[in-house]
């Protein structure tokens, strides 16, 4: 599988095809960005600032799903990732497979994962309430295989393209606008309004936060606690799923896509601080800015460790995060 | 029944119980030092991967089944071992100094990457061991000169003070060596105030320092400690393995690594063998199986007449030669073993012993895992 | 020379000021109590003691040292010891190993020697065993030592607790309730043994408790909060006849 690139090597910029390599720590973003042409620094680097925010908002929507279920339940999910890919491969076998709309393929994955990681929380995850927070994170890793191979075996274990309505670029003042990142970016800002009117003004969203933060008092107050679990993983999953599908077109569905994203997401919810939705976001965003701004700025072994070496920073200088506070257990 | 009857506190210190487990473990190492008369050279190779996995284990367990820090990043410590020694032995320094040099390397990196330890705690520090995983891989791409990057490393056999272990045998056979004194040496540590402080760490940090245990130290100690075993196993995995490529220290293999000690049984030495064995010997299973199920089965349907039976095996058979399944199956058997049986394989070997020892006034209760509720470990 | 000493300490969490400009001394020898209603700042003040928390005013003097800057790993190599409200014990780990692990301060192995295991290390470990028993045989305690403490009864879990405190040799014993949770022949039976650690073992100890009975039995000296204020110090009885200690605990 090859693709086209602009590659800047040595000095000169050429445009290349070169092959796709997937590793466990990168995404590869298929699409054409312009050469950084001596005096046209402005528009590489809104081209950058456009393409980063894209990425971060993927992050972004990933950790969310983490902090939402660390919040409400304490776990970390390491399965969030393969809820990405799985969430794209349903919507790719309802786009491809079966033929039917976007929007509609859409809605049925989302449905169906949702549906998928609430049943998970029922049947599993509940199962493990008590357990030290390592074993568990290691069941969501070991979940996280099981899903991987699931994946594999249904529907294969090569690169599928999704097809989108969204494959145009729109060109302005140098800046290439590819209007699938465009509806990454719209998408998040519309789903991270949707959930901040979910938690705020319904009281289903209410009783989520109240359950997030005391859960006897939430039991005392004749919440339905293990309900609102399931629910909090449902949407969750359902967040990741959106990610999912709005991601494919542009790195293509394979079943380790969820995993390098996975990981960033992490850098960006620690960044973020762990315990808040708006700095999962924040924190999204900024991984994927760094990444795009030392992408074009340094050596080639740096791009794929900026973000880490954020997250490391990160965690030495200020552990609780930028918007998380710090806590002390009470003797 | 047995009683043990204690009259002297060195039976408490000592390394075996009492005769009958010394016994036992005679036998166990007359059937190890024998194996290679019985088994063919493919499955000597096998064992000796249990026996480096083994290594890995121990490091391992003491981090996270004795200290309680998680490191979801350990691929890497073997990774810069089996480098280290590999780039030493290519430039011709002798193999038992460049072992030695090699798990220096290793435990500095490891010390250093136990630094964030000392100010964080849970999923964070296993974030921090994981992002430090990744750039160390990153390393092992880039530096061409030492490492060779994507090309990869070719490792020869060892050469020992001039006498050559080119054969399967004789590897075995240093490997198991190894393992013999890595068990020795960390059971040395946890029976003495070091392993307590291990323990106590784990447990309660904050009633760790009232008695006067300086955090910081015993956690680099910890971190350092696991580096070097790392180290250790690093050179001798080089070895093994052959070719040396940065591809091999990754992420999934840290994991697999985790699952080691989490099937093995957190929390004993024995748990990290059994773990070794089971994360060793699973794959030639797999494979022996993906053969014999069908195999098997086609010819029980050919003596009952059932045809189902064969159809059922040939669809298994299938299934096991996708790609992709082998991870597949570690995951389940994790997600089981947490679900079922979270004591893992040494914990169930535990209780099995028991009950033939009560035999027959077992108590059928005697394990049974009382309903714990949510304990916040968030700092308030 | 002053035994132990606080003075003027005063510790915020934020906007709230938990301990309020608190000042007592203990003598050597004596069993110093501090009482109030909950809330009132009696852990916090444990905590400031065993240097878990850092005061944000006042000094702490131990022997005629200032103590108000150690780090909190050499307050059990000074001298003091505590036990928890909440009790810390090493759960995963038998009774032995948590009363063994509170002779580390007394450790004078070295890391490679124990990685040896050297004779010299078995005759350390050999002496630490002794220590111990004698505080196993103090608080009768024989007959769970190999137990792993998860399986241990609450009110052995307490004992253990102080059986542990005891084994680090201590001068000063930091009690934090104590009582709490024994029903009444328990109660008693602590009664005896703080008694006993005064008078027997020769250690001075510290103090927090709400049962009035144990307190008026065992102590010599009484301090009594409220809301991280001191209300009034003196003996048992003086302090339970102070109005305002009264008022605090009965209100109006």
């Amino acid at each position: 599988m090859l693709q086209l690139m602009f590659l800047r090597r040595n000095g000169v910029v050429a445009l290349e095809f070169v092959p796709r390599t997937r590793s466990d720590t990168g995404i590869d973003w298929v699409g054409v960005k312009p050469p950084a042409r001596g005096g046209d620094k402005l528009a590489t680097f809104l081209q950058l600032t456009l393409n980063g925010l894209a990425v971060g908002c993927i992050y972004g929507l990933v950790a969310l799903g983490f902090v939402l279920i660390y919040k409400a339940t304490e776990l970390v999910n390491f399965a969030q990732g393969d809820f990405l890919m799985l969430g794209a491969f349903v919507s790719y076998m309802a786009i491809v497979w079966w033929g039917l709309d976007y929007w509609i393929s859409f809605l049925i994955a989302a449905l169906a994962v949702a549906a998928f990681g609430a049943l998970l929380d029922m049947t599993v995850l509940r199962r493990v309430i008590g357990q030290p927070q390592f074993a568990v994170v290691m069941l969501t890793i070991g979940l996280g295989a099981i899903f991987r191979t699931f994946a594999s075996v249904t529907w294969g274990s090569e690169i599928y393209t999704l097809p989108t309505p969204f494959s145009g670029v729109t060109q302005v003042a140098g800046v290439t606008l590819s209007h699938q990142y465009l509806s990454i970016i719209v998408a998040t800002l519309i789903l991270c309004g949707v959930l901040y009117g979910f938690f705020r003004y319904t009281r289903m969203g209410v009783a989520m936060q109240a359950t997030s933060q005391n859960q006897l008092a939430a039991y005392c107050m004749g919440i339905p606690v293990k309900l609102i679990f399931s629910l909090v993983w449902a949407i969750s999953a359902a967040v990741a799923t959106a990610a999912g599908i709005l991601l494919a077109p542009v790195t293509l569905i394979d079943i380790n896509m969820g995993l390098a994203v996975a990981l960033k997401a992490f850098a960006a919810a620690v960044v973020g601080g762990f315990g808040s939705i708006p700095g999962a976001l924040i924190g999204g965003i900024t991984i994927g800015l760094i990444e795009l701004y030392a992408g074009a700025t340094l050596p080639e072994g740096i791009k794929n460790t900026a973000p880490y070496i954020v997250l490391l920073v990160m965690l030495a200088v200020r552990p609780q995060g930028l918007f998380g506070t710090p806590g002390r257990k009470r003797v | 029944m047995r009683f043990l009857f204690k009259t002297a506190y060195e039976q408490d210190i000592k390394l075996f119980r009492d005769r009958t487990t010394v016994v036992w473990y005679l036998v166990l190492a007359v059937t190890v030092l024998a194996l290679p008369a019985m088994l063919s050279r493919y499955y000597i190779g096998e064992i000796t991967w249990v026996f480096i996995y083994g290594i890995c284990g121990v490091s391992l367990m003491v981090l996270v089944g004795y200290t309680g820090l998680v490191s979801l990043g350990h691929a890497a410590f073997l990774g810069i071992g089996a480098y280290a020694h590999a780039y030493l032995v290519h430039h011709g320094v002798p193999w038992v100094a460049s072992v030695a040099i090699a798990v220096a390397i290793t435990t500095a990196c490891g010390v250093i990457v136990g630094l964030p330890a000392l100010r964080m705690t849970g999923i964070y520090l296993a974030i921090a061991t994981l992002a430090f995983s990744v750039i160390i891989q990153e390393v092992f791409t880039r530096w061409e000169g030492v490492t060779g990057g994507f090309a990869g490393m070719a490792v020869d056999k060892p050469e020992i003070f001039g006498i050559r272990f080119s054969n399967e045998t004789s590897f075995y056979y240093l490997c198991g060596a190894t393992l013999a004194l890595t068990l020795l040496l960390t059971q040395n540590l946890l029976r003495s105030p070091t392993g307590r402080a291990w323990i106590a760490i784990r447990d309660s940090e904050i009633a760790a320092q009232s008695m006067g245990v300086y955090l910081p130290f015993y956690k680099s100690v910890a971190f350092a400690y696991s580096a070097a075993l790392m180290g250790l196993a690093g050179a001798l995995f080089a070895h093994k393995i052959a070719y040396l490529a940065p591809d091999i220290f990754s992420i999934l293999f840290s994991i697999q690594l985790l699952l080691l000690v989490i099937v093995g049984g957190l929390g004993s030495l024995q748990g990290a063998v059994f773990g070794a064995i089971f994360v060793a010997l699973l794959p030639p299973i797999i494979a022996i199986l993906r053969d014999s199920i069908p195999a098997g089965m086609a010819d029980a349907a050919h003596a009952t007449g059932i045809g189902l039976i064969g159809t059922i095996g040939h669809g298994i058979g299938e299934f096991l030669k996708k790609p992709g399944v082998e991870a597949g199956i570690f995951g389940l058997i994790l997600v089981l073993v947490i679900l079922v049986e979270p004591s893992g394989m040494y914990g169930r070997w535990t209780k099995i012993k028991l009950f033939f020892s009560m035999f027959p006034m077992y108590k059928r209760d005697s394990f049974k895992r009382q309903k714990s509720y949510m304990r916040s470990e968030r700092l308030r | 020379m002053t035994f132990f000493q606080a003075e003027n300490l005063a510790i915020n969490f934020g906007g709230i000021r938990a301990v309020d400009d608190v000042s007592f001394t203990v003598e050597r020898g004596e069993v110093f109590t501090i009482i109030g209603p909950n809330g009132a700042g009696k852990t916090t003040i444990f905590n400031l003691v065993s240097r878990i928390y850092d005061p944000s005013a006042g000094r702490l003097t131990f022997e005629d040292h200032d103590i108000t800057t150690t780090p909190p790993h050499r307050i059990a190599e000074i001298g003091i010891a505590r036990t928890f409200q909440n009790i810390e014990l090493f759960e995963h780990a038998t009774l032995l190993q948590n009363l063994l692990l509170a002779r580390h301060v007394n450790r004078k192995s070295g890391f490679f020697s124990e990685l040896l295991f050297l004779p010299s290390v078995r005759r350390m470990e050999v002496e630490h065993r002794e220590a111990v028993e004698k505080v196993v045989d103090f608080l009768d305690l024989q007959q769970y030592r190999d137990t792993f403490v998860v399986n241990l009864p609450y009110g052995v879990r307490k004992i253990a607790e102080l059986a542990r405190a005891l084994c680090t040799g201590p001068k000063l014993l930091l009690l934090d309730e104590p009582s709490s949770g024994l029903n009444v022949e328990e109660t008693d039976d602590m009664a005896f043994w703080i008694e006993d650690i005064k008078n027997l073992l020769g250690i001075s100890v510290l103090m927090v408790e709400h049962d009035m009975k144990l307190v008026a039995a065992v102590s010599d000296r009484v301090l009594a909060l409220n809301y991280g204020r001191p209300l009034a110090t003196g003996t048992p009885q003086e302090v339970q006849n102070h109005p305002e200690v009264i008022r605090a605990y009965l209100g109006g």
